[in-house]
């Protein structure tokens, strides 16, 4: 019934955004129309300018036919998240594509968060996923709906993406939506029961630039509404003269807009190797603002046939969200209070290497490629302020005056991955 | 003072947005013929090689990015995407 209140829900802006490819369309052929536009006004001239490249034709493709089997695994601030993960993905006819996601976070341990509040515990987190590809000439549909279920935490959400190729496979428009609703649930208080919806909307372009390089432009807007608290983090405050402090349930707002805009690039070097680079820009109406930079390097191997490596680093770095503290002077200082170590300022550093082999064996030889993957990724998290309070709970410091935290981490991803 | 200084900057934004369009508009249009794709299918090897991708693997791709998505405010722009708080 949830899964059908979705779409229902969602029909009306999943018709909207049916309308993108017949857009698309209509777009080429005002482009055709336009011989003089240097009269019109400023937003016009814009749009005319990047509008103007869209001619050409080309097919666009459908992915391929693949499974993937993973374990991932992510150890870090004394919790452990891992599970497996299992995609399928199938053609039919050459016109439709169909995957199905099966995924699950097994949760172990206590954060700095539950051992600032509470006790260790474990959870299960179950995420369902399916969707379909339609080719239609040089456009692709794609339809995807996603369950995501744990004890406290139910989320249903579909997404809507269309994306067509131009200017003689040079030039790639994709725009999508994804609307999500969320049931907030808070274990161990089985009166407690929120709502909340996320709607976002995204355009991008991908651009060949010369024969070695690939570039996209992609940018996205969110919007959500509704209870977005963590149900059981906490924020303190100073009570009495001010050497003690007591705490008390968070309060966010109960809406949330924020933008995102990406560059990516992708460099194929002199020698068969490429070079990834990012760039992220994001700001939301909560006062963050944060980017990201990356760099990735894969080499196939010419010594060992099938080998790939890769290596990159990423920055990420955040100014804190306006309400933020990490001590309250007194009880009633804000009217919208948090301490999640997420909504501080803070920066992390992240240093992955991988490889990817191609299995050759008689016994593979019903697939068309057999690849094994392993991937580890090491990061560290340095906040700025905020501060490690368990320092205080054992009267090592004084309240406020705490080291600030900090905490590395281990991501693991070891896959297995068949084409047929 | 604030309002002649938000006008000002409003008029060299607005005088920058014109300069950007119109030098679009005038390279898309040059010459009232089309730009042609400047890099032809024979010379497209490169592109083609599966190192050239963005993502080679989506189900690797994805996770990474719950990974983001839980541990970090930004969201958005970055291609893929999960459900769920995962917030502890």
């Amino acid at each position: 019934m949830h899964a059908f209140s979705i779409f229902t829900r969602a029909r009306a802006s999943l018709s909207t955004a049916f309308s993108f490819s017949i857009i698309l369309s209509t777009l080429n052929k005002m482009l055709e129309k336009i011989t003089l536009v240097v009269n019109l006004p400023v937003m016009k001239l814009l749009m005319a300018g990047l509008l103007l490249v869209s001619i050409g034709t080309h097919s666009a493709v459908l992915p391929e036919d693949r499974a993937d089997i993973m374990y991932h695994g992510y150890d870090g601030d004394g919790v452990r998240i891992d599970g497996p993960s299992f995609l399928v993905r199938k053609n039919i006819a050459d016109k439709v594509s169909v995957y199905g996601n099966y995924y699950t976070d097994q949760v172990s341990g206590a954060s700095i968060d539950v051992l600032s509040y509470g006790s260790a515990y474990t959870e299960e987190r179950n995420e369902y996923s399916i969707g379909a590809d339609y080719l239609y000439d040089k456009t692709i549909m794609s339809l995807s709906y996603l369950n995501s279920d744990e004890s406290d935490y139910v989320s249903d959400a579909v997404s809507f993406d269309v994306s067509h190729d131009f200017f003689g496979d040079l030039s790639t428009l994709s725009m999508g939506f994804s609307y999500a609703e969320d049931t907030v649930g808070r274990n161990g208080d089985d009166s407690f029961s929120e709502e909340a919806e996320h709607k976002r909307y995204r355009i991008g372009l991908t651009q060949v630039i010369t024969k070695n390089i690939l570039m996209n432009v992609s940018f996205e807007t969110a919007a959500d509404q509704g209870y977005l608290n963590n149900p059981y983090r906490q924020v303190r405050f100073l009570t009495g003269d001010g050497t003690t402090a007591s705490s008390k349930t968070e309060l966010y707002p109960n809406t949330r807009n924020s933008d995102a805009i990406a560059v990516k690039g992708m460099f194929y070097l002199p020698y068969r190797a490429a070079i990834r680079a990012d760039y992220r820009f994001y700001s939301d109406s909560w006062g963050i603002e944060a980017s990201n930079y990356e760099l990735r390097y894969i080499h196939p191997l010419k010594e060992v046939a099938g080998l790939t490596l890769e290596a990159k680093y990423r920055f990420y770095d955040q100014t804190q969200a306006d309400f933020y503290s990490d001590l309250l002077p007194f009880e009633d200082a804000t009217n919208f209070y948090g301490r999640d170590k997420e909504l501080s300022t803070y920066t992390t550093n992240m240093f992955g290497i991988g490889a990817s082999y191609e299995l050759k064996h008689p016994w593979l030889s019903f697939f068309d490629k057999t690849t094994i993957n392993a991937y580890w990724d090491y990061i560290q998290f340095d906040y700025e302020n905020f501060r490690d309070m368990t320092q205080s709970n054992d009267g090592s410091f004084a309240i406020g005056e705490e080291p600030f935290f900090n905490f590395d981490a281990n991501v693991l991803r070891f896959y297995i991955s068949f084409w047929y | 003072m604030t309002l002649l200084w938000t006008r000002s900057r409003k008029v060299r934004l607005h005088r920058k947005l014109s300069i950007i369009g119109m030098v679009c508009t005038l390279i898309a249009a040059s010459g009232c013929s089309p730009i042609k794709p400047w890099v032809k299918p024979y010379e497209r090897q490169n592109l083609a090689d599966p190192i050239m991708s963005f993502e080679r693997d989506q189900v690797s791709a994805k996770y990474l990015h719950h990974v983001y998505d839980t541990r970090e405010a930004a969201r958005g722009a970055e291609g893929a995407g999960g459900g769920g708080c995962g917030c502890n």
